[in-house]
């Protein structure tokens, strides 16, 4: 599998470490959030058969994190986005 | 109060870098190079690129490195470069790029945590296709990427079709050393 890196270019999947579903960007406020939101946030995930937005970190190259949107039956990577600029534009990073 | 005597040894652990040949390949360890990161803060690259271009700094563009007069660059990750300068002007690094960027920019001393190899002779990429997935042979000349060889993060820069540098953990020189040298006697 290859990764489209959107800074480096096509690199392989071997490269990157999968870290799971990009929903993880949006944790909850610790100081407002309630146990339960904690809790979904914490163990709960979404098991999509198709599209999938992911985090994948670039370990052997430049360590970026990115959001990856895979379909999880066919493999194909249709998109790739720093993930500093997803979260960015989730008003995420201050 | 004690006195006390420190003797400078290079990263493999002797007075004199080393230079040996590794088949047809060069080896050679270099000391004499200063090293500095830089990060610009959010919001004020373009000013960072400025004084950079005042002080003769090359920031180069992702994967890429450059050399100035004195200094050289290279990119390591987004918003952040290495930035190369001689040993023997300046040592003190850090001081040197903070009178050039001020609090534009976060700068942390690198020269010793690294230790550099420089290798030249044809044929690179068959030495380095043994040690790292980096695609030596088709990159451009000035390609600097980060890779992994033996387990240990490398940054790898082509400086022309018959000269890579490579900055690898100081504290791990001498198994940086140890995987070129078993690389290269398994072509020989």
């Amino acid at each position: 599998m290859i990764i489209n890196h959107p800074i480096l270019g096509p690199r392989d999947a071997a490269e990157f470490v999968y870290l799971g579903d990009a929903a993880l960007i949006n944790r909850p406020d610790g100081m407002t959030a309630s146990v339960e939101t904690f809790h979904d946030y914490l163990y709960l995930r979404d098991n999509p058969a198709g599209e999938h937005r992911e985090l994948w970190y670039h370990e052997q190259g430049d360590r970026s994190w990115l959001v990856v949107t895979r379909n999880t039956v066919t493999h194909e990577i249709t998109k790739v986005e720093l993930a500093r600029d997803v979260a960015r534009a989730q008003g995420r990073s201050k | 109060m004690a006195e006390i005597k420190l003797k400078p040894l290079t990263a493999l652990g002797h007075d004199l870098p080393v230079t040996e040949a590794l088949g047809p390949w060069t080896l050679t360890e270099r000391f004499d190079v200063a090293l500095a990161s830089l990060a610009p803060r959010r919001g004020r690259l373009d000013e960072v690129r400025a004084a950079a271009a005042r002080a003769g700094i090359p920031m180069s563009a992702p994967a890429r490195a450059e050399l100035g007069a004195t200094f050289g660059a290279f990119w390591m990750t987004p918003d952040m470069w290495m930035v190369e300068a001689p040993f023997a002007t300046h040592e003190d690094i850090r001081p040197a790029l903070l009178a050039v960027f001020g609090d534009a920019a976060s700068i942390t001393e690198q020269t010793d945590a690294w230790v550099r190899f420089d290798l030249a002779g044809p044929e690179l990429e068959r030495l380095m296709e043994r040690l790292s997935n980096f695609d030596l042979a088709p990159a451009p000349e000035g390609a600097a990427t980060r890779t992994v060889i033996e387990h240990m993060g490398c940054y790898l820069i082509k400086r022309s079709a018959q000269a890579i540098t490579l900055y690898g953990p100081r504290s791990s020189a001498r198994s940086l050393h140890h995987a070129l040298t078993v690389a290269a006697a398994s072509l020989a």
